[in-house]
């Protein structure tokens, strides 16, 4: 009996199995595939912090969920209509994460009384394949383990390394559920292993075993398609958030003619931009991994006193510890770009989730009144634009800025449709020249019309001139504890930064009415649930528009105004309260705020159900 | 082959068109800045000494960068008349090290003290000496804190009372030159105020040497730690408790000269050049390549004890410790950097925005 052909629009796949299991890989590969095919989608990898948490438990469970579909796609999906369980615990953790009626795809041979025991099942004497833990969903049995072992008999390699090929069965038998070409993942395989093709030849095997399996069994009785997006047309590639980071700096490097330098140190989830970027020497990008988290910023300090673009990268424990040397950055109003690829905390809190909650950090984190930028990109690929305005940003006004992007934003990927370089804006940058000797005195704190002052670097003649943490007077840039000078830099440092505000786009509604009941405000990578969740409510007839703010230092001008016209304003966070308290505080906003502070993005039905809860709330109050 | 970039643009702008020198005095490096130092205060001499030398390395003003931490030396690139940054404390040699792998041509100098580079930026100073980045770095040490007026710092001794320690510290100081050499340092040596002189030859040496050069000066605290290093410094006493080393010359001091210091297996000692047979040519020849010796040397830390019966003790080295090259961090990075665009050529963005795998929507 041949299986049923059915289409469909979207389709979210979870892969779970133990962390040696290789499931990042199968999905990354699974979401490569759909990406070329033309679906639209958005990813979630979930992994836990330990290398090798032990195997077979329920905390060495390791996650990758794919949201794939016809139509636009902007979240990873809240429930999944397939589960690949590799083994007892992968079920045991995901299962509630899988919709009543979806299908389970178990490897048999991870459900012995082993795996049960490992994975704490109370009763251990019957799987959960067999029992009724299943009864209203539909299972595929397959015993991964031992048909690898068949596909690979004549084959040389060790036990071990057979072993390792099993996810490229699941992968395969995948591909003909959703009938999916082979070739970009042979492409992979080939490329990948090209120092030891018999294991590239392996996986392949067991690749075409997968995709043949389905052909040839009868277990199951449907395969489904999923037909390409109506994406704008133009030419797509996939691409995660840490990785549209670091081309978004090399193109500002390109862009602004400035060689850059990238001093940091390793940290989940940021050290993936540190590795990209020490690709890409010869885009005149110079790294540093420096021996600790001040000494990657500070670098990147004295680099940017010699004329480069300096750039840092962390995550908010490093962020912390970089604080001070931010501080002297805004004292000596040099260029610098700080990356925050935020995770929650508070202190190591859980590296390997995603949270906003270093928003207040970015803003006051630091001794005295100490104003830099912040910008938060949207989506994977809005990292992009986001981290190349950030350089913008600092280079043309002179301050620091941070970038905060997150642990969601940082692995999860999407199709993006990227630009051409000639397309992309050239950052103004100018040197102040050299002067002669018979020049008045040279005036390192001059500034322009924008408070910004010049970029004076060494080797340029007459421009000697010394800079530091200590209080500056004005214009000359010697020391000074004159009070009020003091109040006047002060003030000064605060204009220059507000003084971006001129330079930003206004803020724009991104999608409903420009005034009306409610509007929820959001920022950062909630973009996709949020977005999601308003226009699924508009469809319902609810007056609610979405904002989502990218400049979060300054604001944009009319932010205030926009916002008055609303007569709710509801802003969702992952984390306690953070963006409702600077709204509140900025524009005198009865703000409320909607927070989850779980380690994973609100979904859209969460987000949905509280969005109605404030409005009937206020209407009842 | 690197990328033409806007600091390359610039720097050929602007460069000065007979690429000649100028002829300066030591007076064309002191900024128009007061020099607020306690009066008396061991740095004066330190600077004046930096000012001296500055005319004979060979390197324009505009490309002389100096670059400090916080402390009473810290303050030292502003009274300089070159491009200088006043910064964090600790953190002037992470500063620094940004600074030379991105602008290799710039001469860049760090000032630090015991505090500012032995105890807050204790890693990084290991981290710059084992990475032999090309900078010069003087260690101010005057074995207390007189910014904050006062307190033990890591290199005070043992039992020291100060307003933090009113019983005696208890904690063990730090010994500069071995922290140096056992950081792998390519340059390391000692110098003290007192002497201007020996201290403007080191200086010389300094700048010099290819790779980190540490440069220690005894430096004295009028105001906190008067007399610090008097035994050193004190035209009486130098003579029997310093020995200052000379590459290829035999280890002597003592007044007149009739102390020598020879070397029995790896265990040195002090023998009388008048009272016994030794002569000359049996005692220790100072190498600065060799660094087992220079470890040796380092060790030359003990002070005379009054409590013992025969204060027999080595007496203190100034000088070249020890003197090698090897590979520096930004000669790597920069030919590294080179040796990719001979191979790939100048990084294509398109290509690099294309990634390997795009597809096409109609």
């Amino acid at each position: 009996m041949a299986a049923k052909k059915q289409v469909k629009e979207e389709v979210t796949i979870r892969f779970a199995g133990d962390s040696g299991d290789g499931m990042q890989l199968t999905g990354s590969l699974f979401t490569n595939t759909a990406a070329l095919q033309g679906n639209d989608l958005r990813t979630l990898p979930e992994f836990p912090a330990e290398i090798r948490a032990p195997a077979g438990t329920v905390p060495g469970v390791s996650s990758f969920q794919l949201h794939f579909g016809s139509k636009e796609i902007l979240t990873p999906g809240d429930i999944c209509d397939v589960l690949v369980a590799m083994n007892a615990a992968a079920l045991k953790a995901n299962l509630d994460l899988l919709r009543k009626g979806g299908i389970v795809i178990a490897n048999t041979s991870g459900f012995d009384k082993k795996n049960l025991n490992l994975a704490k099942y109370e009763n251990n004497e019957v799987s959960p394949l067999e029992d009724d833990t299943l009864s209203e969903y539909s299972l595929i049995e397959i015993d991964v383990t031992k048909i690898t072992r068949e596909a690979l008999s004549d084959s040389e390699l060790t036990f071990k390394e057979i072993d390792r090929c099993k996810n490229m069965f699941v992968l395969g038998f995948l591909y003909w559920m959703y009938e999916r070409p082979l070739d970009s993942t042979i492409r992979y395989l080939k490329d990948k292993f090209s120092g030891s093709p018999e294991i590239a030849e392996a996986n392949v095997t067991v690749l075409k075993a997968g995709y043949n399996y389905g052909e040839t069994t009868e277990v199951v009785s449907a395969r489904y398609t999923v037909k390409e997006a109506s994406l704008e047309p133009g030419t797509y590639r996939n691409i995660t958030g840490n990785e549209s980071t670091v081309l978004g700096l090399a193109a500002a490097a390109r862009k602004s003619r400035l060689p850059l330098f990238f001093g940091s140190y390793p940290i989940t989830p940021a050290s993936d931009v540190l590795h990209g970027m020490s690709k890409l020497k010869n885009f005149g990008i110079t790294t540093f991994q420096a021996e600790d988290e001040i000494a990657a910023v500070s670098s990147a300090i004295g680099a940017a006193f010699g004329g480069s673009l300096g750039v840092t990268s962390s995550s908010g424990p490093g962020i912390a510890l970089k604080g001070e040397a931010i501080g002297l950055a805004v004292m000596l109003e040099l260029p610098l770009v700080i990356l925050n690829i935020q995770r929650a905390g508070p202190s190591t809190g859980m590296p390997t989730k995603t949270e906003q909650a270093d928003l207040m950090q970015a803003m006051h984190g630091r001794n005295g009144e100490s104003p830099i930028a912040i910008v938060a990109p949207k989506t994977p690929a809005d990292c992009f634009d986001t981290v190349f305005e950030a350089c913008r940003i600092a280079l043309e006004h002179m301050i620091p800025v941070m970038y905060l992007s997150d642990g969601f934003l940082a692995n999860g990927s999407e199709p993006w449709k990227f630009p051409q370089s000639g397309d992309l804006k050239d950052i103004q940058v100018e040197f102040e020249p050299a002067r002669d000797e018979n020049a008045a005195k040279f005036l390192p704190y001059v500034r322009d019309e924008r408070f910004v002052r010049h970029w004076s670097i060494p080797g340029t003649e007459g421009l000697e001139h010394r800079v530091g943490g200590l209080e500056k007077e004005d214009e000359t840039g010697d020391v000074s504890y004159d009070p009020d000078n003091h109040q006047k830099m002060v003030k000064m440092r605060q204009a220059k930064r507000d003084k971006i505000a001129d330079y930003i786009p206004l803020q724009q509604v991104d999608s409903g009415n420009e005034e009306g009941e409610i509007v929820v405000v959001g920022w950062g990578s909630t973009y996709g649930s949020l977005s999601t969740a308003v226009h699924e409510l508009r469809e319902e007839g609810m007056d609610v528009s979405h904002i989502h703010i990218r400049y979060l230092a300054p604001f944009p001008k009319n932010l205030g105004d926009l916002l008055k016209g609303f007569k709710q304003v509801l802003v969702p966070e992952i984390n306690n309260g953070q963006l409702v308290s600077l709204i509140r505080d900025r524009f005198m906003i009865a703000a409320r705020g909607i927070n989850k502070i779980k380690g994973r993005p609100f979904g859209v039905e969460e987000l949905k159900q509280e969005i109605r809860k404030a409005a009937s709330a206020k209407v009842n109050s | 082959m690197t990328i033409n970039t806007k600091i390359q643009e610039h720097i050929n702008k602007n460069r000065n068109e007979n690429g000649n020198l100028p002829e300066y005095s030591g007076k064309d490096f002191s900024s128009d800045q007061d020099v607020r130092w306690c009066p008396g205060c061991g740095d004066y001499t330190i600077l004046k000494q930096v000012q001296n030398i500055m005319p004979d390395i060979g390197v324009p003003k505009k490309d002389i960068v100096f670059i400090s931490g916080i402390g009473c030396a810290a303050r030292f690139p502003y009274y300089m008349d070159t491009f200088g940054m006043h910064s964090i404390h600790g953190r002037a040699p992470a500063i620094a090290t940004g600074l030379k792998v991105t602008r290799p041509e710039l001469s860049v100098w760090i000032i630090t003290g015991d505090g500012d580079s032995l105890s807050i930026g204790a890693n990084h100073f290991v981290q710059l000496l084992r990475r032999n980045v090309d900078v010069n770095l003087l260690l101010f040490n005057n074995k207390i804190y007189g910014l904050t007026k006062g307190q033990y710092s890591p290199t005070s001794h043992e039992g020291t009372v100060t307003k933090s320690t009113p019983y005696g510290s208890v904690d063990h100081p730090f010994n500069p030159v071995a922290l140096s050499l056992g950081a792998d340092g390519t340059f390391v040596a000692r110098t003290m105020d007192r002497d201007p002189r020996h201290l403007q030859a080191m200086l010389k040496r300094a700048n010099d040497h290819k790779g980190t050069s540490m440069l220690e000066i005894y430096q004295n605290c009028i105001v906190f730690n008067d007399g610090a290093f008097e035994l050193f410094t004190d035209k009486k006493s130098r003579p029997k408790e310093a020995i200052y080393l000379e590459d290829g010359e035999p280890l002597i001091f003592g007044e007149e000269n009739t102390k020598g210091i020879r070397l029995d297996g790896l265990k040195p000692e002090i023998v009388s050049l008048e009272e016994s047979n030794y002569t000359k040519d049996d005692l220790w020849i100072h190498d600065e390549k060799d660094a087992t010796k220079a470890h040796l040397l380092s060790r030359f830390f003990d002070e005379p004890d009054p409590r013992a019966e025969t204060p027999q003790h080595m007496p203190r080295p100034f000088g070249v410790l020890f003197a090698v090259d090897r590979p520096r961090y930004d000669e790597g990075v920069n030919l590294q950097i080179e040796e990719t665009f001979r191979r790939k050529g100048e990084g294509d963005l398109d290509e690099l925005l294309r990634g390997p795998e795009t597809w096409e929507i109609k």
